[in-house]
């Protein structure tokens, strides 16, 4: 096959001739970048409310927005193969990094999640969220798909080897997103529909093990959930306040900075994992249903890019990346709402805290990456 | 062999794209659909429970178990402290507020650094300290004028308070405020409304049972929060009390008798592992840290050229010294390298063959012929240099494990160095290099690489006192929940030396008899005519001495004088006490450490041999004060 160089100068975003756009020349996604624009916006406004007001959080958290967004421009400039070479070295590396962690932890005599690197202290578990699926997908970009059972197998150990590690931590939030993680990517990859019944038989059956594994406190998490006047003063308050806070919110809800359950303290954790209960309380159904709305579009475009990539690496990843994202979102307001029990989820990009958005947007920079990089071949 | 069909591969990849988004759909509206079942169809009835959200639960902190010595004596106690704290949502000027408070109460710097720190850390609406422990005049001087300083007020708090203060400082630990890090380790509901926790030492290790379990209060609040009147209440459950083996009295007497030296004494019960005096000095003030160190005072311990933090103990690694040569002396005898009246001959050196280096005798005309006893008592070396020669590092080191070298003791505080057993192994791991033949004759006298804790040595000198049992020293004998008379005690672990021989033992405890007890004992001028002690001088090396020079003491200069060792059980024939003493730059064991023994010894023996009141003649007996040699290397 040939291509012709006048074919290829009309429809490649690269093209020196082509007149190009600020957006396009930095390898920007103008819709999702508006997306998640407005969304941070959008957190910022809540959390001003949540924080009681105290505009110090606010400017903490805006600079944390700052850095993340930096940080995804600046991975959206790294070419989908380049991230596709590293995509072992940082498995591997984040893999040694969980181990360490667990080898100072057990000197320290507790949980660890934290590797003090004297100047920053870093959570491998963080990058490993972003690694597992980089992984996976470059396993499995140069296999025939649907994988066969040997493929399947090693796909599986890989990702198994790392959430292990963070189940011990003991971090079982983050071990779930990042199991889901490499669940997307197969799920994305097209095993077989029986193939997944299997699965969920399986992991219906391994619950007893990861009972184990958990530490004390985990095991009174999943109990509260069962039982949540065992405990009072926890999770089963938090989610008796927060349910009065969304229920009472109202169609229109209570007016912003005027909601009683989160201005008298009522609510737990209001400005971090618990916002979505201030949102919904002073915002009502409206202001709920505009924030669902954004994480669809922002969702929906995500998916949208994963079709258009180039490869089976670009394809998988940037489908999981999306799906996990969409994970945050359906664990903490499945939580808030008391669908779900209480794990420690942030909402992504309004809840208070920068541990996980760094992770989140880098996620993006990829995506970013994965769409503005693409050259034409012929169909 | 497959080949990948990118055309087909996409079709199939476009459609679980479309599943997924279908899901992610169906998903949200479930989301949604619960949310509207929240909002609007229950609407009202959430609206009634806001309207009647009057009933708030705040937890009510459990009281922290106390620590009692083994008489009962408080060592570690809660006494209500007063502070004066301040809620930032309430007051409109807070730097006004505090410089009008100035005029009442004293605010000094380090009050204006912890204040904002606290605040930056706590929410609007959460009380913040500004002066801690305010005495009762201050006190009474606010309450005057409480009117004036709305959302200011004094609060009313148990404080942890250490009553014997630097002599219990690495023992006991300190708690301090629950710092972020703490967090990540706890069940944060159980620590709702506890403001500290252990940071170090028991507070630490014993947290879990010293906290106790939090209680619950429904209180009515009012349409702004304050609240009204108490519901209801569910009390918490208070932390267990700790009695310890430890006697504060024997503790302090041993932090007496180190006199102006820093070093570490460690007393423990052979026959159980109790600890009875557990001695760093110096120590420090751990009540600075309850309410917070000052940075000040804080970087005054740390620049402290004596280390006042650091835990000599448990931490503190010193080469053993000649303390090994009873350990190493039982090595020759239970591996069949030597017998009891094997005799060696004793030139003042020692050369392997071949090599031109003289390994010399800290006595330079040498000990003549020398066998196991003499070589106990007279500490001589080169009967080590040899029988470590003809033993081998291999047999040495592994007969030297039994005795718990090189490996954590396991005592119930938190922190502890494992010290460094030489061997083959060891050094091939951290070293990387391979073993040579030289370290093995200095190892023989406890030097080179050796290195061991104060405790480790207290708990070998315990096995070779109770016959050959390695008891785990611990310094928590019971458990005892406020109120009950139910005593819990703390499981006990007991590791068995394998005995090839009685006999072997039986020799060396009395050549260790011998040092104390004997004309000729390096340790004689402590010898009591009350009791029988036995024991074994050593002294670690600071500095280097080249091979033809000799140690002159008054050459030294102080930071570099040798550390002076002893280790001691008593009475022999059936032991109460074992001990370990080290005196940093003390010089010889037996003149600066050995008296430290003795008068611990006296101080735990004498009552209960004679009972308290019995006046008996114990004076040291008149042993030559000539010159002393240098005892041992």
């Amino acid at each position: 096959m040939s291509l012709h160089p006048a074919e290829l100068g009309d429809l490649t975003p690269s093209d020196p001739n082509r007149r190009q756009g600020v957006l396009a020349r930095y390898h920007l996604d103008l819709p999702l970048l508006v997306g998640l624009l407005l969304l941070s916006t959008y957190g910022l406004v809540v959390l001003y409310s949540a924080s009681g007001q105290d505009i110090g959080q606010v400017e903490r958290q805006l600079l944390r927005f700052l850095l993340a967004f930096g940080v995804m421009v600046g991975v959206a400039q790294i070419r989908p193969d380049q991230l596709r070479r590293w995509s072992p070295w940082l498995y591997l590396v984040g893999t040694l990094l969980l181990v360490l962690v667990l080898v100072i932890g057990d000197v320290g005599k507790g949980a660890q999640r934290w590797l003090d690197l004297g100047v920053i202290r870093f959570q491998p578990s963080e990058m490993v969220k972003l690694a597992v699926p980089m992984m996976l997908a470059w396993y499995l970009y140069d296999k025939p798909l649907a994988p066969s059972v040997r493929h399947l197998g090693v796909a599986v150990v890989l990702m198994a080897v790392p959430v292990l590690l963070i189940a011990k931590q003991p971090d079982l939030g983050t071990s779930l997103l990042v199991a889901s993680a490499g669940v997307f990517v197969l799920f994305l990859a097209g095993i077989s529909w029986q193939l997944i019944a299997g699965l969920f038989t399986a992991a219906a059956a391994a619950a007893p093990i990861a009972w184990h594994f958990m530490r004390d406190y985990q095991k009174q998490r999943v109990l509260t959930f069962l039982d949540p006047e065992k405990d009072p003063l926890g999770a089963g308050y938090h989610i008796i306040q927060s349910k009065i806070a969304i229920g009472s919110g109202g169609l229109w809800g209570k007016g912003w900075l005027n909601g009683t359950q989160s201005q008298l303290d009522f609510l737990p954790e209001r400005h971090t994992d618990f916002i979505f209960a201030v949102l919904a309380e002073e915002l009502g159904l409206v202001g709920v249903s505009l924030l669902l709305a954004l994480y669809l579009f922002i969702i929906l475009r995500g998916l949208y890019i994963a079709t258009r990539a180039q490869d089976t690496y670009g394809r998988l990843l940037a489908g999981s990346l999306t799906l996990v994202f969409f994970v945050y979102l359906l664990v903490n307001v499945g939580m808030v709402s008391g669908l779900l029990p209480v794990v420690g989820v942030p909402l992504p990009l309004i809840s208070y805290g920068g541990t996980s958005l760094v992770t989140l947007m880098a996620g993006f920079g990829m995506l970013m990456s994965i769409h503005t990089h693409r050259k034409l071949l012929p169909r | 062999m497959q080949i990948k069909d990118h055309i087909r591969e996409e079709q199939a990849f476009l459609g679980r794209a479309v599943v997924s988004g279908l899901l992610v759909i169906m998903a949200l509206l479930a989301l949604g659909a619960r949310l509207f079942q929240l909002q609007v169809v229950e609407h009202d009835h959430f609206t009634t429970l806001s309207k009647d959200n009057r009933v708030k639960l705040r937890p009510l902190p459990p009281t922290r178990g106390l620590i009692y010595d083994r008489s009962g004596v408080l060592l570690a106690q809660n006494r209500p402290a007063y502070s004066l704290e301040l809620i930032p949502e309430q007051v409109k000027d807070v730097e006004g507020t505090l410089e009008r408070l100035s005029r009442y109460i004293e605010i000094d710097a380090d009050d204006r650094e912890r204040f904002d720190r606290l605040r930056r850390r706590k929410r609007r609406f959460d009380s913040v300290p500004i002066r801690v422990n305010l005495d009762p005049e201050e006190a009474a001087r606010f309450a005057v004028v409480r009117h004036l300083f709305p959302g200011v007020d004094i609060k009313a708090q148990l404080l942890r308070h250490y009553p014997f203060a630097a002599a219990t400082s690495h023992l006991l630990g300190y708690v301090g405020r629950i710092s972020t890090r703490d967090l990540e380790t706890i069940d944060t509901s159980n620590y709702a409304g506890t403001s500290h926790i252990g940071k170090t030492g028991l507070e630490k290790s014993y947290e879990a049972v010293l906290h106790g379990e939090v209680g619950v209060q429904q209180v009515e609040v009012n349409s702004v929060g304050r609240v009204v009147r108490v519901l209801e209440e569910t009390p918490p459950e208070p932390g267990q009390d700790l009695h310890l083996h430890l006697d504060i009295g024997l503790q302090r007497i041993a932090l007496e008798a180190l006199g102006d030296y820093n070093g570490a004494v460690v007393a423990m019960d052979p026959r159980n592992g109790g600890i009875l005096a557990l001695a760093s000095k110096p120590g420090y003030n751990p009540n600075l840290f309850v309410e917070g160190i000052s940075r000040r005072d804080y970087k005054a311990l740390q620049d402290n050229h004596d280390r006042p933090l650091y835990d000599r103990a448990l931490r503190g690694q010193y080469p053993p010294g000649s303390t090994i040569k009873p350990f190493i002396g039982l090595a020759g005898l239970e591996t069949g390298t030597i017998r009891y009246d094997t005799t060696y001959y004793c030139p003042g050196y020692f050369q392997l063959p071949g090599h031109e280096h003289k390994y010399r005798d800290w006595k330079k005309s040498g000990h003549g012929p020398v066998d196991l006893d003499i070589a106990i008592t007279q500490s001589c070396d080169v009967f080590y240099y040899k029988l470590a020669h003809n033993m081998g590092i291999d047999a040495m080191s592994s007969y030297l494990a039994n005795f718990g070298f090189g490996r954590r003791t396991g005592i119930d505080l938190v922190g502890e160095s494992r010290g460094i057993l030489p061997s083959r192994e060891w050094k091939r791991r951290n070293k990387h290099q391979p073993w040579y033949p030289g370290e093995t004759i200095i190892a023989g006298i406890g030097q080179g690489y050796f290195l061991t804790t104060p405790l480790q040595l207290a708990a070998a000198t315990a096995a070779i006192a109770n016959g050959g049992h390695l008891v785990q020293p611990h310094v928590v004998d019971y458990l005892q929940t406020r109120g009950s008379k139910e005593r819990i005690p703390i499981p006990r672990h007991d590791e068995p030396i394998p005995v090839v021989s009685q006999a072997d033992w039986d020799d060396v405890r009395v050549a260790m008899e011998h040092v104390v007890q004997g004309a000729r004992g390096t340790a004689r001028r402590i010898r009591s005519v009350a009791y029988h002690m036995a024991g074994k001088t050593g002294t670690a090396q600071v500095f280097t001495v080249g091979q033809e020079e000799e140690y002159e003491e008054e050459k030294v200069s102080h930071k570099n004088r040798d550390h002076a060792l002893f280790i001691a059980y008593a009475p022999t024939e059936d032991p109460q006490i074992a001990i370990a003493v080290v005196v940093e730059n003390g010089g010889h064991g037996g003149t600066t450490a050995a008296p430290v023994a003795r008068k611990v010894m006296d101080a735990w023996l004498l009552p209960r041999l004679y009972g308290s009141d019995a006046k008996i003649a114990n004076d040291v007996t008149d042993a030559p004060t000539t010159s002393t040699p240098r005892d041992g290397t």
